[in-house]
């Protein structure tokens, strides 16, 4: 048993096969960052089975090892139980999360226990002289929300990729400390199966040079080759967004995004396509990013170099008539 | 099998966003209102099981009174009957507020299985489905593709981080959260508009906030941009030069 101080800021790590997802030093710099605002000190948690080695470089200060035989395997009645036995004990004033798909599975549940709300997705913490605000967007994106925590806590708090910057790995050990929570097979109802890929993709989007990217603007299948036309001339590969690709206008494989494809081209030119954040994580590692889009606020352009107000039916003919014109 | 399938009505996709007088939301006078995207799929995943199945499809809303043209348009695509909670100040009410009232209305109903969207479009919160479940105590599971009936209760097509699934079986009654594009979804016929007109459509008032939630939305804006982009003007042609221009010289794709 550990009696972690009150308070302070308990950062939840998330490991499969032993191995740290990357997000996870995410939730940790964001947790540091709170803690220097609310105070207490920054500790970490971690699920897992009796002796299974997870590698914890980078993490410093005191890891709590949630150890059971029924942590084996991630199920959200599990690590819901698990987790609110460890909070129980430890009473942290807040709980920082990556906000991964595991987390958007289980964290909600928890918070639920303690009768409070997960902040999730949230993007930035300013500090104010009332306590942190919490960024969280809306509308995939077009408005910015700031949110406070008025419960009686403790704070449930899941940060989205990329919005807090991991820090240098520490040097010095992790103190990992075992908590065993007391958990029995009844109260776990779901079970999972092998993970498994759909077939194999024939298309590798990570390797091209130039990607020519159609989202919802486009309309309709019939205007598709609208596009097609444009990535033609240019010698580029067609992506698209996710509703593309679930209507079936482009096929999945070309689907770029946290459920699809990470691409890293020297240009990555987005059609019609808004910028939501899943779709971001996709490509904004690309070189130059070129968005055409009759919205001026799409977060699109918020990671683009260069940017197009327009109608890209006006717009798609015009370029892919100069780009002939220029080969 | 009797399925709720919870269904929130936000604004289109399209529409301007302008933020509201006092800086807490937004401008909803001449907003349009559509069904949430994984709603739909939630919906058609349902219609299709009860054909597979039998049994009804009720759908449930929380909202103002507009909620009830969205309902109208999911009795028009099949479901059996509608349940529309009322109350116009969830915007006051966090996650947990308006997750209890809706699942005040589903434990009324007692289903086999409640479907929702995996997130919302408007809040993104990902989350007031997972809470129903919690609150109802179901076993649930979350961003699912697709759904089949067994005979012990479900196996569901689970998607996972970069591309990975895996297939998650649970017993009846659960919640599953529903992703886009596990089916195609169905228009609304005539004939279906025409018959909705006679199916249920019940209105329920959502009892009283609790008097303190455990967060609260302060003020929502406009993101301030944080890259530098260089956005082109003038006719498609000159702007179609500018690009040629920058294809050739600073991205040296041309
Ligand atoms: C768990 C999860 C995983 C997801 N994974 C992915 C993923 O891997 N990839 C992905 O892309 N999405 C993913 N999404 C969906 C994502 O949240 C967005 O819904 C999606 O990216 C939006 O696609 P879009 O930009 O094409 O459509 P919209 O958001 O509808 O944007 C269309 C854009 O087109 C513009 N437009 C309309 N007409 C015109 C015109 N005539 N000329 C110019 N511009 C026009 C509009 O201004 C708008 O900005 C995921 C969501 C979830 C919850
Ligand atoms: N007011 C509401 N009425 C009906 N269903 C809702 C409402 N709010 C949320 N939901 C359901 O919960 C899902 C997730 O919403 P959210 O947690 O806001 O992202 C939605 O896709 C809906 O299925």
């Amino acid at each position: 048993m550990s009696n972690g101080p009150a308070g302070g800021v308990l950062v939840v790590l998330e490991q499969h096969d032993g191995e740290l997802h990357r997000l996870s030093a995410e939730a940790l710099a964001a947790g540091r960052m709170l803690a220097a605002k609310v105070g207490g000190r920054v500790e970490c948690a971690l699920l897992r089975a009796p002796g299974q080695a997870v590698a914890l470089t980078g993490v410093p200060g005191r890891v709590h090892a949630v150890e059971h035989p029924l942590l084996a395997a991630y199920t959200s009645d599990g690590y819901t139980a698990a987790l609110e036995q460890l909070i129980r004990t430890l009473t942290p004033s807040h709980v920082v999360l990556p906000h991964t798909y595991q987390v958007r599975d289980y964290a909600p549940a928890l918070a639920t226990r303690f009768r409070q709300v997960l902040l999730s997705d949230v993007t930035a913490i300013h500090d104010t002289e009332t306590g942190p605000v919490f960024v969280r967007q809306l509308l995939q994106g077009k408005l910015n929300a700031d949110y406070r925590a008025t419960g009686a806590g403790p704070c449930f708090v899941s940060v989205q990729a990329g919005s807090f910057l991991a820090e240098d790995a520490a040097t010095d050990a992790a103190e990992v400390v075992a908590f065993a929570p007391v958990l029995e097979a009844a109260q776990i109802r779901t079970r999972a199966g092998e993970r498994f890929r759909e077939a194999a993709h024939t298309v590798d989007l990570g390797s091209a040079a130039v990607i020519v990217s159609v989202g919802r603007g486009i309309g309709e299948e019939a205007n598709i080759p609208l596009v097609q036309e444009l990535a033609d001339a240019l010698g580029a590969e067609l992506a698209a967004s996710r509703p593309i690709c679930d209507s079936g206008w482009v096929p999945m494989e070309r689907q770029v995004g946290s459920s699809g494809q990470t691409v890293a081209p020297k240009l990555y030119l987005a059609v019609g396509i808004s910028g939501a954040i899943q779709h971001l994580v996709g490509m904004k590692g690309s070189k130059c990013v070129i968005a055409i889009n009759k919205d001026e606020h799409a977060p699109i352009f918020e990671v683009a170099d260069f940017g197009v107000v327009g109608d890209l039916f006006e717009m798609v003919p015009e370029l892919t008539k100069a780009v002939r014109a220029a080969r | 099998m009797k399925i709720v399938v919870a269904v929130k009505q936000v604004p289109e996709r399209d529409a301007a966003i302008r933020v509201g007088a006092d800086g807490r939301w937004i401008e909803e006078e001449d907003l349009s209102y559509t069904i949430n995207e994984p709603d739909a799929y939630a919906l058609e995943e349902a219609l299709q099981l009860k054909e597979k199945h039998g049994g009804e499809v009720v759908v449930v809303g929380a909202g103002p009174e507009r909620v009830t043209s969205t309902l109208r348009e999911a009795l028009a695509k099949g479901a059996d009957r509608a349940i529309h909670v009322e109350a116009v100040d969830l915007g006051e009410r966090d996650t947990l507020g308006v997750a209890q009232v809706l699942a005040d209305a589903i434990a009324a109903e007692a289903p086999d299985l409640v479907l929702t969207g995996l997130q919302s479009d408007d809040l993104g919160l990902g989350q007031t489905g997972v809470v129903m479940a919690e609150l109802l105590g179901l076993p649930h599971a979350t961003i699912i593709m697709q759904v089949e009936v067994t005979a012990s209760g479900l196996r569901v097509k689970q998607e996972l981080e970069d591309g990975w699934f895996q297939h998650v079986e649970m017993p009846l009654p659960a919640l599953l959260t529903m992703q886009s594009g596990g089916n195609k979804l169905r228009y609304a016929t005539l004939m279906g508009i025409k018959k909705a007109k006679a199916k249920e459509l019940k209105t329920e008032t959502a009892a009283a906030a609790a008097a303190s939630p455990s967060a609260r939305l302060e003020r929502v804006y406009l993101p301030q941009r944080q890259k530098h982009t260089e956005m082109l003007t003038g006719s498609p042609a000159e702007v179609a030069a500018k690009l040629v221009q920058i294809l050739k010289n600073d991205v040296r794709v041309l």
